[in-house]
């Protein structure tokens, strides 16, 4: 059956073909459920882009039957690492070798400025199958002493089967990436579903994936909505695993789900509510720069966005100006310009849930230092996207809901504090535990809140920026596992103990020891 | 810039340069001196290759030394590193063919050979250390809350490695791969008898975008440039494969100069052991391949079988048959297994361990001649009733002869396998695997094989215990090799004792 396709005119002058339907034994078709659709948008003018299949309840069982399938013909134990790596390393080849249509398609759906999307996304991703593809052969078990002559004992490390993944709208790519180079170097079989908001760029990765050589039902990709696709995937029978990213809320009815279900494995990555503490030996102009990125990059649609600023009294008078003029200084705007930071925010629904957080602020008696509102300056169709502007508010306190809940948006709250050990208690004084950074030019000091803060990720004098090799993941509600670097395998994995009798004779009746 | 122009009985060709590879350039040994690269097929001379004295290893390590500190190691990021290898590994796939070609002109290895098992695996070991070059990682050690301590995997720095004749190319990515990954820089020594397919590597490195001065090869000798290597003060590691003879040297002269770390890869007369419970055919088969393959000139080469007596002359016979089935002959043909030995010395070697061997009443069972043609053939050589303290019972003989052996006492058999001042491999037959992994588990060798001989993979460590060997190579074992462990200790809140 010919598989549809749309031609998305990219305002490059690129023309940017992808493929529409349900991902599934490397075809694509229409959704089992009447060949239902939905649209996806592009969020910097609010226009749509195009109309892609929506998957369904049996979209998700036909993947899984898929993946099953392939599980235990052609992948798994079915397959050597030596060939598992080498479709990653092609993959990840064939994603630098398309990078600029991939990060226009990116830019286009999510909002964020093609460059961005480009050299840090889509180059990121490549690098993170890269990395995987090269772990392949190297997920090694154990033997353990025994007694000479009587046992061998060891461990396999077998991959799980058929893992669902449920990945967010902020990083469309790269947490497609993240979920299937661990997933698949092991040798599982992946269900996969986008974001609802950002549907596109896995619909070109899943073609490369057949160019890559994967073979069919290793990875099918279900678009579609949490309420049914993203449910059906955490309650299925034969979903050995699910992992997920995205909010809290959704996050608990998954492990829900799937203790209900079959008692699946569950990785979460969540919320967050980063704490970012700056002291007064720090280097105040670098303090001021990370802890602007940590906020702003990808409109604070970040899970470990340093959106709690903490700022010793002594430099806070030295310090806001500062932080308010660069919150000024860069260009927000059309996605496609070289020189925009910021892009859109990924739809009308967060935009509007950003400004709630916003009037709420104000309501709550915070004081907005800057911004405050949308960001309306956009010209031509671009007064139509979904912007808002880079916005501070001090004076702000635990109780407020700008404090103690994730706004997912360029929104930053500020308040002051005294002592190491008082910024340790604001610091730590939240539900969530994933991202924490603390600026500061006293080494010892550096030390103490590296250990101190609950946090998975802790950047000392920066911010935000993460590597494939090194793990990454949630403290407290922020989640459960950890994803990038060699961890990651294990949450793909299982350990099979194997005691292999070569010398023992049993007696029975058991003799009795003395 | 001289270059050898090659045409290949197969109709291939290509053009490999024949000067020292140093700063990824082609330059003359100092002193204009070369040597001559001789074909085993026809025992007639190649062409002329550079030959490196003691100042060109000197200009060498300058470049290495100088790469190392602004191009490579820490300089790089691991990941880079491993994009560069890949790129490398690449590279060699879509030249599998001229790079075997090669090989087989250089060494006599059957091409059918060289390019489906040594030049692939080439390919595969480059990617195999790929993957762990951003991957080499240190730890944090928890000991109380008044210091944090943690360990950093560091490159060593210059490591020199001299390599053999018998498998030229893969013993090059053995020795480069794991080095490269891990951030060091390399000089390297290939054999005399074998220069080419290195330098043909070395365009690929070039090619890779592998920064210049990282890989320098030199062509040369061994009390020459080899000596040089392991004398050199500013070499911080040396790795070598080849004889236990050589290998001591290569020992000493480390230990006299600035006590350069060392690995070594040495000789073996490794036991291969058959139970009556074995399937016979298959084991017979096995144990043909152990000894012949390559010609006998594996350090892992199954050179002494022990078959347990009830099945000894089924064995034997059905060892003979396929022994002699091999074909040999030109390596260029593609259905030939033998091919000639690497070189008249060598062949002259074999020969005087075979008169020995008769001299000491050991019978013939098969060959026990030199092959007929220009090449440097011996016939496969299988010997029978040989008194075990005997020279080819005891010493590596490096060729087609097979010493076989009759037992009956498995304690004893196992005394006798043991009894070697080797340890590289071994191998069990037997279809009780129970006994074969107790039985294996009993043997002092790096490598045992159980049903089968001459299994390598990347994937998994080699090496050898006693007189063949410090250290391991691949596998992730073989980054230890290549990485200086520093521990960090960082004072949080200890106050000196003072």
């Amino acid at each position: 059956m010919a598989s549809a396709k749309v031609t998305i005119n990219s305002p490059s002058g690129l023309k940017i073909t992808i493929p529409t339907g349900i991902f599934i034994d490397n075809e694509f078709r229409p959704s089992l459920q009447g060949g239902q659709t939905f649209e996806s948008v592009n969020p910097a003018t609010g226009k749509t882009l195009c109309s892609i299949a929506r998957g369904s309840v049996s979209d998700v069982d036909a993947a899984v039957a898929s993946s099953r399938k392939a599980y235990k013909t052609v992948w798994g134990k079915k397959s050597t690492p030596g060939q598992r790596a080498a479709a990653l390393f092609k993959w990840a080849e064939l994603i630098e070798a398309n990078a600029q249509e991939l990060a226009e398609l990116e830019s286009l759906d999510n909002g964020k400025p093609v460059w961005m999307a480009r050299d840090f996304d889509v180059a990121d991703s490549a690098g993170c199958i890269r990395y995987y593809a090269g772990l392949a052969d190297k997920i090694e078990g154990k033997t353990i002493e025994q007694v000479e002559g009587e046992k061998l004992a060891f461990t396999r490390v077998e991959p799980l089967g058929v893992c669902g993944q449920i990945i967010p709208w902020n990083y469309p790519i790269q947490m497609f990436a993240w979920k299937v180079g661990p997933a698949l170097a092991a040798g599982n079989c992946v269900v996969m579903k986008p974001a609802e908001q950002t549907p596109l760029s896995a619909l070109r990765l899943a073609e490369l994936s057949i160019e890559a050589g994967f073979p069919p039902g290793v990875l099918n990709v279900v678009n579609g909505f949490g309420a049914d696709v993203g449910d059906a995937i955490a309650k299925h029978m034969d979903i050995d695993k699910v992992a997920f990213t995205g909010s809290t809320a959704t996050g608990r009815r998954i492990m829900a789900s799937a203790a209900a279900s079959n008692l699946k494995k569950v990785t979460l990555e969540l919320g967050g509510k980063s704490p970012v503490v700056v002291f007064e030996s720090a280097d105040l102009d670098q303090a001021v720069n990370w802890a602007t990125m940590g906020i702003l990059y990808n409109q604070g649609q970040d899970c470990t966005a340093g959106s709690r600023l903490f700022v010793q009294d002594s430099i806070y008078e030295k310090f806001m100006p500062k932080l308010i003029a660069n919150f000024k200084a860069h260009k927000i705007g059309d996605p496609f310009h070289p020189d925009t930071f910021q892009g859109s925010q990924v739809s009308k629904v967060q935009q509007e849930r950003i400004l709630s957080y916003i009037e709420a602020g104000k309501a709550e008696g915070a004081k907005v230092e800057v911004g405050g509102g949308a960001w309306t300056e956009g010209a031509g169709e671009f007064a139509n996207g979904f912007f808002v502007q880079p916005t501070i508010f001090s004076g702000c306190k635990k109780g407020m809901k700008i404090v103690d809940e994730e706004i997912f948006g360029p929104v930053l709250a500020v308040a002051k504090f005294s002592t190491e050990e008082e910024a340790i208690q604001l610091a730590n004084d939240t539900a969530y535990g994933l991202g924490a950074g603390v600026f500061s030019n006293d080494s010892r000091q550096c030390m103490r809140m590296a250990s101190a803060l609950e946090a998975g990720t802790v950047w000392v004098n920066s911010y935000v920026a993460l590597s494939n090799a090194v793990p990454f993941g949630g403290m407290k509600a922020s989640g459960m596992g950890r994803e990038l670097g060699v961890d990651a395998i294990k949450e793909y994995t299982q350990v099979k103990a194997v005691h292999y009798n070569y010398g023992e004779d049993l007696d029975w009746p058991l003799p009795a020891k003395l | 810039m001289p270059t050898l122009n090659l045409t290949f009985p197969n109709g291939g060709k290509s053009t490999v340069n024949t000067d020292l590879f140093i700063n990824n350039k082609w330059v003359p040994a100092l002193d204009g001196k070369t040597f001559a690269t001789i074909n085993p097929t026809t025992g007639k001379e190649i062409g002329q290759v550079a030959e490196a004295s003691a100042k060109d290893i000197d200009v060498a390590v300058k470049a290495a030394r100088a790469a190392y500190e602004t191009s490579w190691g820490e300089k790089v990021p691991g990941f880079e590193r491993g994009k560069l290898l890949l790129k490398l590994a690449e590279i060699v796939e879509a030249n599998l063919e001229e790079l075997a070609n090669i090989e087989s002109l250089d060494n006599g290895k059957a091409v059918a050979i060289a390019k489906a098992f040594d030049a692939s695996e080439v390919a595969a070991c480059l990617r195999y250390y790929a993957g762990w070059a951003d991957k080499n990682q240190g730890k944090t050690i928890e000991v109380n809350d008044t210091k944090f301590t943690y360990t950093r995997h560091e490159p060593i720095g210059v490591c020199g490695q001299i390599i053999p004749w018998n498998f030229p190319l893969l013993m090059f990515a053995w020795k480069i791969a794991p080095a490269l990954a891990t951030g060091n820089v390399v000089v390297l020594k290939t054999a005399e008898q074998t220069p080419l397919s290195a330098y043909k590597m070395c365009e690929f490195i070039a090619q890779a975008g592998i920064p210049p001065g990282v890989v320098n090869v030199v062509s040369g000798f061994g009390p020459v440039a080899g000596a040089a290597i392991a004398k050199h003060m500013d070499i911080d590691k040396v790795a070598f494969t080849g004889s236990t003879l050589v290998g001591r040297n290569i020992m000493k002269n480390a230990a006299e100069t600035n006590l350069k770390k060392v690995t070594l890869e040495l000789g073996g007369k490794s036991p291969n052991i058959i139970f009556k419970d074995a399937d016979l055919e298959v084991a017979a088969k096995w144990a043909a391949f152990g000894i012949m393959f390559n010609m006998g000139q594996c350090c892992c080469a199954g050179s002494r079988v022990y078959v347990e007596e009830e099945i000894y002359d089924q064995f034997m016979e059905v060892l003979e048959k396929v022994c002699k089935s091999l074909p040999k002959g030109d390596p260029f043909q593609a259905s030939t297994f033998l091919g000639p030995q690497i070189s008249q010395l060598q062949q002259d070697r074999i020969m005087a361990y075979i008169d020995s061997g008769k001299k000491d009443g050991a019978k013939v069972r098969i060959g026990g001649s030199k092959g007929s043609g220009d090449g440097y053939f011996v016939e496969p050589t299988i010997f029978t009733d040989v008194n075990p303290d005997s020279k080819i019972a005891r010493e590596e003989i490096f060729g087609p002869v097979v010493v076989c052996s009759k037992f009956k006492d498995e304690a004893d058999l196992l005394r006798i396998a043991n009894d070697s001042m080797y340890g590289l491999a071994a191998a069990v037959f037997s279809r009780d695997v129970s006994r074969a992994i107790g039985t294996a588990h009993k043997l002092n060798a790096g490598t045992v094989w159980v049903n089968c001989y001459n299994q390598l993979n990347s994937q998994v460590p080699f090496g050898g215990y006693k007189a063949s060997g410090i250290g391991r190579e691949l596998g992730e074992y073989a980054l230890t090799n290549y990485t200086n462990v520093k521990a960090v200790h960082v004072n949080l809140t200890i106050p000196c004792p003072l």
